[in-house]
Order: C-alpha cells, then sequence, then structure tokens
C-alpha cells in the first residue's frame, strides 16, 4: 500500500527521490550517480566494471553510507562457489557437538551459516550486497547465482528451509573482465563502465583525498601522471589510487614542483612493474618483431 | 520510433532482448529520464549494453535514431504516447499505428532537413557538433570541438553529442570467437582428480568411520578435488601469423584465465620449432627445446596454434629455418615430429580456412601432425574431443 502510494506519489511528481549523489569522501560522475538510482529503483543488480583503481568496491561503500544501508561484502576468490554466498553447513561443528554433548546437536539450524546474501535476504531491513570481483570464480559461477538473484530466495536443503527476501537488496557486482561473463547473467544487471576519469574530474577526487596540497602542485602532478598514461612502453598504467598514493607521498618528502618537472620521484608508488619502470628510464620503445 | 530504436540497435549487433526492452519501459515509466535526452541516453545504455564493448555500436544506433533531435521536446509528444502503449503494443488501432508512422517520417524529415543544413555548414569551414551545450547542434565556425570537451559540463552536453563522439569506440571488438566462449571448450579439457593436501572434511566417510568407532568421531580427510591437466601452448607468432594475432590472444587469454588448470606454460615460435623455443613474443627469451622436453612431461597436453605456412625447406632443410640464430642440423620437420612423439596428447589449431590447407608446407606438417583442426569454435570443439578421446585411452 505504502509502496504503491509512494510510487504514484513519485510518479506524480515526476521524479524519483534521487538517493545517490556520492558522499563527502566518494566522488561519483552525475552518470554514475544517475544509475545507481536507476538500479535501486528498477531491483536489478549493478554490475560495474572499470579500469583497476577508478573506484568500483568503494562505490558499494559510499552507497552503503549516503543511503544509510548496512553493507554484506562477499569477496569472490578463484575457489568461491555460489552456495558459499547463500548458507554453508557446518558439519564438523555438529560432529564435534555430537562428540562431547555440547549445543543443540537435533536443531540443525544452529550449524547453519548463512553468507553474504543470505544475510541480506533474512534481514528484516534493506541491505546492500557487495559481489566483489566476481570474475575471479569459475567461469559457471555467475550461472549458478541466476537463479537466487532472480528469485530473491533459496532453499536449505538441510532444514528444508526457505529463505525469501524480506526486504530485495541492493546487489553491487564488480568485474575487472578477467573472464567475459555469460549473457544470462550480464542481461539481468544493469552495465555501467567507469571510464577513467578526466583531468578535471580528477582534480576533485584528490580535493577529496589531499585538501590541504597545494593546486600548482596538483596540477604538476596531475600533467605528469596523464602523460605516463599516455606511454605506449607501460603496460600496467597507473590509476586513481597509485595518483593518490603518490601525491601523499610527495607531499610528506616535501618535494618541490621545479622537482617535479625535471624527474618522476617514488616512481614504484606509480609504477609497480619492474619492467616498466625499466622502460620508462631507458625511454626505449619494446622491440616488435615480425 | 522507439520500436526503431530497438531494431536500430539490434542491427547494430547488440543482443537486447525483450526481457531488457521492457527493464526500459518500466524505468521510464517510473520518470527515471527526467524529461531528458541525456538521461535517457545513459539509461538506455546501462540497461541495453552488457559490455563496455558494445558502447561504440550503442552510440551508433542512437546517433542515427536520434540525431537533430536537441531537445527533449522534439521528443516528448511521442515519449508519452509510446509510454501509453508500452504495455500493450499489440492492442495499437490503425489509426494510432498510422499515427507512429506520420511521425516517422517526420523525424525522418527533420533529421534529413538537418543533414542538409550540416552539408551546407561544412563548406563554410564549420564543424557539424560545434555549439554549446544545451544549444543548436550545429554551431558556428571557429569553435574547437576539443573546446567543448574540456569545458563543457557532464550535465549540460546533450546526449547526441555525447553519442557523437563515440569515446568508446576503442572498446568494440568485432571478434567471431569470444574468450568466454574458448574458455567453455577448454574447461571440456578438465580432469578431476584426488591429490596433493589433504585438508578437505570427507562428511560421508566420517561418518562411517564414526559408526564403526561405536559413535566415537574419527574424522576423515581427504585431498581437495582439483584439475589435474597441465596445459602448454605452442604458439607460432610472427610473419604470416600476424594476421592471426588476435585470435591466438583470445585463446592464450582464454587459457590463462582458466585458473583452474593445474599448471599452463607457453612457448612461442616463428614458423616452426627448431632448437629454440622463446618465451616472449619478440623471440628474445630463448629456451632450449630439448629443456623444454626434459622438463615437460608427457602427461601434458599441447594446442599448438600455427598456420603451417612457410616455405618448405624451412622444415625439409637442416639450417633451414627463417631465423639465423637456431643453426638447426635437424630440420623443422624432425623437431615437430619430436615433440609430437613426446606428448602424446596434442592437437593443431590452424587459424587459416582449411580451403588453404594444401600449401606444401601445410601438407609436410600434417603428415608427422594429422591432429590438424580449424581455429574455429568447431574446430576447437573437435580438436578437445580428440584429445579427450586420447586422455581415456
Amino acid at each position: 500500500m505504502i509502496e504503491s502510494l509512494s510510487w504514484h506519489l513519485r510518479s506524480f511528481m515526476g521524479f524519483d527521490m534521487a538517493t545517490f549523489q556520492g558522499t563527502s569522501t566518494y566522488i561519483a560522475s552525475a552518470e554514475l550517480s544517475e544509475i545507481v538510482n536507476v538500479a535501486v529503483d528498477l531491483q536489478k543488480p549493478l554490475l560495474i566494471r572499470g579500469e583497476p583503481g577508478t573506484g568500483k568496491t568503494v562505490l558499494a561503500r559510499a552507497v552503503a553510507e549516503a543511503m544509510s544501508l548496512p553493507l554484506l561484502t562477499w569477496h569472490v576468490k578463484s575457489s568461491s562457489k555460489a552456495q558459499e554466498g547463500l548458507y554453508v553447513y557446518d558439519a564438523v561443528q555438529r560432529l564435534n557437538d555430537s562428540r562431547f554433548g555440547t549445543g543443540n546437536v537435533h536443531d540443525i539450524k544452529q550449524y547453519i551459516k548463512l553468507g553474504p546474501l543470505g544475510q541480506a535476504f533474512s534481514a528484516p531491513h534493506r541491505s546492500i550486497v557487495l559481489i566483489d570481483e566476481i570474475d575471479k570464480a569459475d567461469i559457471e559461477f555467475p550461472n549458478d547465482l541466476l537463479h537466487e538473484l532472480d528469485a530473491m530466495s533459496f532453499a536449505i536443503h538441510e532444514t528444508g528451509e526457505t529463505v525469501a527476501a524480506k526486504q530485495r537488496p541492493i546487489i553491487l557486482i564488480t568485474s575487472n573482465a578477467e573472464k567475459e561473463l555469460p549473457d544470462a547473467f550480464l542481461r539481468r544487471c544493469i552495465f555501467h563502465y567507469i571510464s577513467f576519469p578526466q583531468p578535471e574530474e580528477m582534480k576533485s577526487i584528490l580535493r577529496v583525498h589531499h585538501p590541504h596540497v597545494e593546486e600548482k602542485l596538483v596540477e604538476q602532478c596531475l600533467l605528469r601522471f596523464y602523460w605516463l598514461r599516455e606511454q605506449n612502453e607501460i603496460r600496467k598504467k597507473p590509476s586513481t589510487s597509485e595518483l593518490v598514493d603518490w601525491i601523499g607521498a610527495l607531499v610528506r618528502a616535501g618535494v618541490s614542483i621545479k622537482c617535479l618537472e625535471k624527474e618522476l620521484p617514488f616512481l614504484g608508488v606509480l609504477l609497480k612493474k619492474e619492467s616498466d619502470i625499466q622502460a620508462l628510464k631507458s625511454g626505449a620503445k619494446r622491440p616488435t618483431r615480425y | 520510433m522507439f520500436i526503431s530504436f530497438l531494431y536500430e540497435l539490434r542491427a547494430a549487433g547488440l543482443k537486447v532482448t525483450t526481457g531488457e526492452w521492457q527493464t526500459l519501459h518500466e524505468a521510464l515509466e517510473r520518470g527515471h529520464t527526467l524529461a531528458s535526452l541525456n538521461r535517457f541516453y545513459i539509461l538506455a545504455r546501462a540497461i541495453v549494453c552488457r559490455t563496455e564493448h558494445d558502447y561504440d555500436r550503442f552510440d551508433k544506433a542512437f546517433l542515427t535514431i536520434f540525431e537533430g533531435f536537441e531537445s527533449y521536446d522534439a521528443l516528448k509528444d511521442e515519449l508519452s504516447d509510446w509510454l501509453k502503449d508500452a504495455k500493450t503494443p499489440q492492442m495499437l488501432t490503425d489509426e494510432q499505428r498510422a499515427l507512429m508512422k506520420a511521425m516517422d517520417f517526420e523525424a525522418l524529415q527533420k533529421t534529413f532537413e538537418e543533414r542538409m543544413a550540416e552539408q551546407k555548414e561544412r563548406h563554410d569551414g564549420g564543424n557539424k557538433w560545434v555549439g554549446t551545450a544545451g544549444t543548436s547542434a550545429f554551431g558556428h565556425g571557429g569553435f574547437n570541438p576539443a573546446g567543448i570537451r574540456v569545458g563543457g559540463e557532464g550535465k549540460h552536453r546533450s546526449a547526441v553529442q555525447i553519442a557523437s563522439k563515440r569515446l568508446f569506440q576503442n572498446f568494440r571488438r568485432d571478434v567471431t570467437l569470444d574468450t568466454r566462449q574458448i574458455g567453455m571448450a577448454l574447461k571440456r579439457l578438465r580432469q578431476w582428480g584426488r591429490a596433493g593436501l589433504v585438508d578437505e572434511l570427507d562428511i560421508e566417510a566420517s561418518i562411517a568411520a564414526t559408526g564403526k568407532n561405536a559413535g566415537d568421531i574419527q574424522l576423515v580427510f581427504r585431498p581437495e578435488r582439483k584439475n589435474h591437466v597441465k596445459l602448454l601452448l605452442l604458439m607460432d607468432v610472427g610473419g604470416s601469423m600476424t594476421y592471426h594475432t588476435h585470435i591466438c590472444e583470445q585463446l592464450f587469454s582464454a587459457a590463462h584465465q582458466l585458473v583452474h588448470f593445474k599448471e599452463f606454460r607457453h612457448y612461442y615460435f616463428h614458423n616452426c620449432p627448431y632448437d629454440f623455443l622463446s618465451k616472449d613474443v619478440e623471440q628474445d627469451e630463448r629456451v632450449p627445446t630439448l629443456d623444454v622436453l626434459l622438463t615437460v612431461d608427457s602427461s601434458w597436453i599441447v594446442i599448438w596454434v600455427g598456420d603451417a605456412a612457410m616455405s618448405p625447406y624451412e622444415l625439409t632443410a637442416p639450417f633451414g629455418a627463417i631465423d639465423y640464430f637456431q643453426r638447426n642440423k635437424d630440420p623443422g620437420l624432425v623437431w615437430i615430429d619430436r615433440l609430437k612423439k613426446h606428448f602424446p596428447r596434442s592437437v593443431w589449431l590452424n587459424p587459416e580456412p582449411k580451403e588453404m590447407w594444401g600449401r606444401a608446407s601445410n601438407q609436410l606438417v600434417r603428415s608427422v601432425f594429422p591432429d590438424m583442426y580449424p581455429f574455429t569454435l568447431d574446430g576447437i570443439d573437435e580438436a578437445i574431443s580428440a584429445l579427450r578421446a586420447k586422455s581415456f585411452t
């Protein structure tokens, strides 16, 4: 009733209640905040892709903070199974309890440990689930989650219980494009690619992280940073988080702007690959041979 | 006109389904566009595109349909009409249908007129998408388009302008095979087995052991189930293979992504393997082929990738290698045969179409290496079936 009322109110007013516009520590582009709000309103999982270091994972934290909802994070690893996000049955504990007479062995429920998705489904309040780096897992992993994400419910076989979402959680998924995700999965998601920030946008991001750093120094850093990103010899391009660290290091060491014009101190903060540093130093183009 | 947008998107190669189209409807119904073409652009792109590789195609389709619509007002009436019909498109009366057609024509005409205008301006030395955001798309000469990109603020740029820049052009990939498809094919190579660290609780066995132990708990552990396949990729690079670089990269990244291979190695060769293989495409870091034969045992699965296109003497003559450093006493064919015999489970994928396989060097290679398959999805499937058959004998 209330939901339908608010829906009518919204359509009457002609716009949706804007809920996310970035936070004081997270600068979201107008585009990104718009998409977050659409995904929230349409109750679709939001799939975020982008270069490493463009703030994919941090986005979930920012959304949770802005909407003051609890955040449940599921870090996916190569060995992760879809089931683990729902629940895990702790058989060892149960065996142990039966042996030593501790706990109530007949109450299987005690031994069901809900995973991040399971917790979000069963919680009485709305929550945000971050499925981080979904592409790390097995190639079938996303497919195994299709049903649960569609129906927002799952069954616990050990107890015969069905856990259905009381409040559909907001689901954010990040991917590094290590693996291509299945079409059936992609079709169900709202997709957004975070493109690398333009210098202007980068400036406002840096202002959040280093509010007291001289404007001129920041500009010189940006100049060098974007120049570095354009060098073809560099395989692993430095990203936002590396730039933030680099400026931090420069400030702490008290490097002057003049010095920055001539050289690149603390290069290791920006470039993580030995071969990239070598390539930059020697200035030699990588040979191509046919 | 919105339906034509759907078909334009599909014609552009985006796999837009009814489900996604309905989601877009729903988003519009719920007022997410806020009467702005910009927002409609962002919204539609988020719903319709599945990867950033789709962005460029989306931009093109968007331009085709919405080019010339500068303000949302022009769209508004059609949008509301469309929304009215959105839920039950099959209930359209003939009258309404005629109305829609008429609008389509109007839209077309408008675009046409504006194209004409553009033609004129171009003669004047102006540029098409010059102008400040929110005003006419056809600005006056003297402005630098790059200036707009820097100065324009995201909120005020028109969607058509954004689309026309086609910022995501680089992401586009027109490939017949995608990494996922290759990955799925390679996955069939897996062989499961339990070996190594004993760290997984075997519940069934534990219960059985506990029962035998008069109820006193006895835990049984076993090694985790793992894929035992070790995969070696041997890839021909350079020369005629340059045309096939992309497809080789795809295979490589698909194999690399399947983290579940127990071991994965790759070496490169130029045309034919001789005394040395190399670790990098540039062939700077060389490894003696004999070392590879010593360290990589016959349990490995080997996939060769090459077009087997070279001068026949590179295969038959001693010192016939195209690269001087090889100084091979044994002709190339002997090396191929040696490797083939060392690895009973090996297949050769050839990116060239089968019609080209008649060349002499190809026939020579196949005389010692008959398991050659075309580098297509079907070919890979066939090759993997052949490998599987070998692993069970």
